[in-house]
């Protein structure tokens, strides 16, 4: 197979950038399309040109590390995978493809493909957990949880913190990354005690780091390589606004 | 060189409470004033950065990638063991202590094994605790599954994402601290060397990897949580960037390496496509509890596996091993699917692959229990090589997944170096020659959230260490070390890329130092390797400059400490002339295939120190006594 490429290239994060056109020949179907890049970054060695410089580990989608954009869409076309899962046999052979690193004003752009997502731990850092520490939590089967629920904690827990959500969204939200973590959270017993307090210092940390609001568009659903329902989001809503309410009346001495 | 592994006198079941009871501690106000530096994020790094954290010791943790949630940790599948005896099914402490031993063929250490399954439930409380969201049963209690090398279902899992979970949940009590003001974390930081001074650890030398700056961290208490070495083989389960820089460069300043060659090879993963391939991809072993391993029984069969009648099949694991079945250790079930492929009775393309078919267990449950059990396994294997695992049976091979030599350390996980401390895989502790299916997990959050929160306050209340300044002589020996190396790769400006030497290296190794190991390939690794790495100095090329975002030069550097390594792995498994679990020998096995160790020679750890640029590396010994177990020949049959 054959790919036109055009890529997004950028030194260094205060620096212009602009998008450079490469042809890749030999590629085969089984190939995952980071293994193109590597491909195509041997042969820009060899010419003595500077490869493209892009995130990825585990090459197996679970780890968030990688993530851009191809034609348009956060992860490539495929629903349901990162962009490590994609395979090249998922295109056709003399394709032409644009890729761009992920377009989101909480995440500066630091070389190429590569973005700062820090935002996004700063947003876990501001209440992302269960304020437990070492050594003193009860036996593990002292609280049953319903199945349904451990279930349902799980589907949101199944984040991998890539990005692709606030990447997508045209107000550039982090709504669904920052609603996952409340939601797998908040279903559990554990969670509860500080369930609206999280919400409210979560939400306004994705505020002050520059993410827009949510204005139920679902791109963010369609782009999320662990398929992760949007509807998260109106659990986040009510956990905010219960919290709003308690901060209000404390904030009025009541 | 030093191995006194200071095990408290007393009873197995006691030992640790006895640390515990004489241990040193210090005052919540002089924590505040000692620095402790993490290196790594992984489950054992972010749980231990956490927990000091919470202790009120001024912890920094690096990591080198832009979030400390992606740690190779992350991409554990099956579970965690725990003897909670949850089943009811006869499991104990005393159980978990005697598999582990066993599993590890009789080369690791009693007492370190038996805290091990002691704080086994402990890390499940506090997983729990933290808001995990493990697999529950209709009641509401923690469900339960099978796993490789036990007869009792003990292990804890999160679908088949159980490392993610974990590690989310100590990334998320990290992060807790952070937002606290308690942490600072620096991500897109690697370590690029140690300091000693004084003949204690009190620092490292880090490269911003953003900046391409060269920084000096002091600490008095340096803890390596860097991972295991497997992508010396280029082709691991391991993630791309994961790499044995850290505990190499302290290797070079002093630290003891044990057991270097104890690699092990995971049987089920998927097989090699290609030449671009550029990294394994694992199935988790707990699809072995529903999946039957089979080749057909002729050479060479042409048939697709579903036309291919019961007659002509071999169930290999479940006829050479009639108790355990599929349910064997890692390298048992790795060797028996090598043998057959070398018999010529492989599967796929190239003959390197056996079945695993979930035909019978499909049947059996239905397909709506195997999907809730494996759905997002069998997503995987569909998405990576276009078929679908519940009407074809899978196709995997075996593929190197762990590490079980590193660093060595004592009971108190304390190097050889005074205040240097190593957890998780990368140090060499309590797998032996081979480790059981989830218990990586498991000694990861042991050592970080139970045990070196303990024992760095021993040594730490023990020790008398003068304040120690960037400014020192040994910071700025390490620091133009590191600099001149970066300097010398770019210099090169040879013709061949970084990957393409790695991938020489890593056929080297596999081929030589890989499931099975000769003397005389060993010997003809060790001529090689060193021409080899000879030839990257001479001809790689390595572009761009120091000051920027420069990943080719990360991996250059990378690559070449695993030139070293490597040659320390071969000399490492030349020496060791026995077989022992994942360490299989040619020259020792039994007519039946199965590992033959000589405990009169070889129980012990062996443990290398660094002689110095271009000369042979010592080789010491840590024997192993065995007071409350037995050695005996492993025995799954």
């Amino acid at each position: 197979m054959r790919f036109v490429l055009h890529v997004w290239r950028q030194a260094a994060r205060d620096e212009a950038g602009h998008f450079q056109r490469f042809e890749v020949t030999g590629v085969s179907g089984d190939m995952s399309f980071l293994e193109m890049l590597d491909l195509l970054n041997e042969q820009l060695i060899a010419s003595g040109e500077p490869p493209i410089a892009f995130d990825s580990d585990c090459r197996e989608g679970i780890c968030g590390a990688c993530g851009f954009v191809i034609n348009g869409d956060a992860h490539g076309p495929l629903p349901g995978a990162t962009v490590c899962q994609l395979h090249t046999r998922s295109f056709h052979d003399g394709d032409e493809l644009w890729l761009e690193p992920w377009r989101s004003a909480a995440f500066p752009v630091l070389r190429d493909l590569m973005v700062d997502r820090g935002a996004l731990d700063r947003i876990i850092a501001a209440a992302g957990y269960v304020s437990v520490a070492t050594g003193s939590a009860p036996e593990a089967n002292t609280i049953p949880i319903r199945k349904r629920d451990a279930e349902s904690s799980m589907d949101a827990a199944a984040c991998i913190g890539c990005g692709a959500c606030a990447a997508a969204c045209p107000n550039g939200s982090a709504a669904l990354f920052t609603a996952a973590k409340i939601a797998h959270l908040g279903l559990l017993p554990q969670g509860q005690p500080e369930r609206t307090t999280r919400a409210l210092s979560m939400v306004k940390q994705a505020d002050r780091e520059g993410f827009g609001a949510c204005s139920n568009i679902g791109e963010c659903e369609a782009a999320c390589p662990k398929s992760i329902s949007a509807g998260l989001i109106g659990r986040m809503n009510r956990d905010f606004l219960s919290g709003a309410w308690v901060e209000r009346s404390r904030i009025r001495g009541k | 060189m030093n191995l006194d592994p200071h095990i408290p006198a007393g009873p197995l079941e006691s030992k640790w409470d006895t640390y515990r009871r004489t241990m040193k501690l210090v005052s919540p106000a002089s924590r505040r004033k000692l620095d402790v530096l993490v290196v790594g994020s992984g489950l054992a790094g972010a749980s231990a950065a956490a927990s000091l954290a919470e202790l009120g010791y001024r912890v920094t943790c690096l990591s080198f990638h832009d979030s400390p949630r992606r740690a190779h940790s992350i991409a554990a599948q099956g579970g965690i063991n725990a003897a909670k005896n949850y089943p009811n099914d006869g499991d104990s402490v005393f159980r978990l202590f005697v598999d582990t031993i066993k599993g590890g063929d009789y080369r690791s250490r009693e007492a370190n094994v038996y805290r091990l399954a002691q704080l086994s439930s402990n890390i499940i409380d506090q997983c729990v605790a933290q808001g995990v969201p493990f697999a529950r049963e209709y009641g509401g209690g923690l469900a339960n599954r099978s796993f490789g090398g036990a007869q009792v279902s003990r292990t804890f899992y999160a679908r088949g994402q159980t490392g993610q979970q974990l590690l989310l949940g100590a990334y998320q009590a990290l992060e807790r601290q952070v937002g606290l003001g308690r942490l600072r974390m620096l991500t897109r930081h690697e370590m690029l060397d140690l300091v000693v001074a004084d003949g204690v650890a009190r620092g490292i030398i880090a490269r911003d990897l953003v900046t391409g700056a060269v920084v000096r961290l002091a600490a008095h208490v340096v803890v390596l949580a860097t991972g295991g070495y497997g992508n010396v083989f280029h082709l691991s389960t391991n993630a791309k960037a994961s790499n044995a820089t850290a505990i190499w460069r302290a290797w070079r300043r002093g630290a003891g390496f044990a057991n270097p060659c104890f690699t092990q090879i995971h049987p089920t993963c998927i097989p090699v496509s290609g030449e671009h391939q550029s990294k394994l991809t694992l199935m988790s072993e707990s699809l072995r509890n529903d999946g039957r391993v089979w080749v057909p029984r002729l050479k060479g069969d042409p048939r697709p596996p579903n036309d291919i009648p019961e007659s002509d099949r071999d169930y290999v694991l479940e006829r050479l091993y009639p108790s355990y079945g599929n349910l064997v250790p890692r390298d048992v079930a790795s060797r028996a699917a090598k043998l057959v492929c070398d018999q010529g009775r492989g599967v796929g393309p190239g003959g390197y692959g056996v079945y695993l078919d979930f035909a019978e267990a499909i049947g059996r449950l239905g397909a709506q229990v195997m999907t809730e059990r494996y759905g997002n396994l069998f997503e995987m294997y569909q998405r990576i090589t276009d078929e679908d695992p519940t009407r074809v049976p899978m196709r995997i091979y075996p593929a190197v997944h762990y590490t079980m030599g590193g660093l060595w350390v004592d009971y108190a996980l304390m190097s050889t170096i005074p205040g240097l401390f190593v957890i998780g895989e990368a140090n060499f502790s309590d797998h032996g020659a081979n480790r059981l299916g989830a218990s990586a997990l498991m000694q990861g959050l042991a050592d970080g959230y139970f045990i070196l929160p303990q024992t760095v306050g021993d040594y730490l209340g023990s020790a008398r260490l003068a304040p120690v300044a960037v400014e020192r002589a040994e910071f700025a020996a390490a620091e133009s070390d590191v600099r001149d190396k970066l300097t010398r790769l770019l210099r090169i400006d040879g013709r061949q890329t970084v990957e393409s030497f790695h991938r020489r290296l890593g056929k080297l190794m596999w081929d030589r130092c890989g499931m099975s190991r000769t003397a005389a390939g060993l010997r003809e690794a060790l001529q090689r390797i060193p021409a080899l790495r000879e030839e990257f100095w001479r001809d790689a090329r390595v572009l761009g400059g120091q000051g920027e975002i420069n990943q080719q030069l990360e991996r250059a550097g990378r690559v070449a400490d695993f030139f070293e390594l490597a040659e320390l792995m071969c000399r490492d498994a030349l020496a060791r002339d026995e077989s022992c679990g994942g360490h299989f020998r040619e020259e020792h096995q039994s007519p039946e295939g199965d590992a033959l160790r000589d405990d009169e020679r070889f129980s012990h750890v062996a443990v290398w120190e660094d002689a110095g640029p271009g000369a042979t590396p010592r080789r010491h010994v840590e024997p192993l006594t065995f007071q409350t177990l037995t050695p005996t020949r492993r025995s799954y049959t």
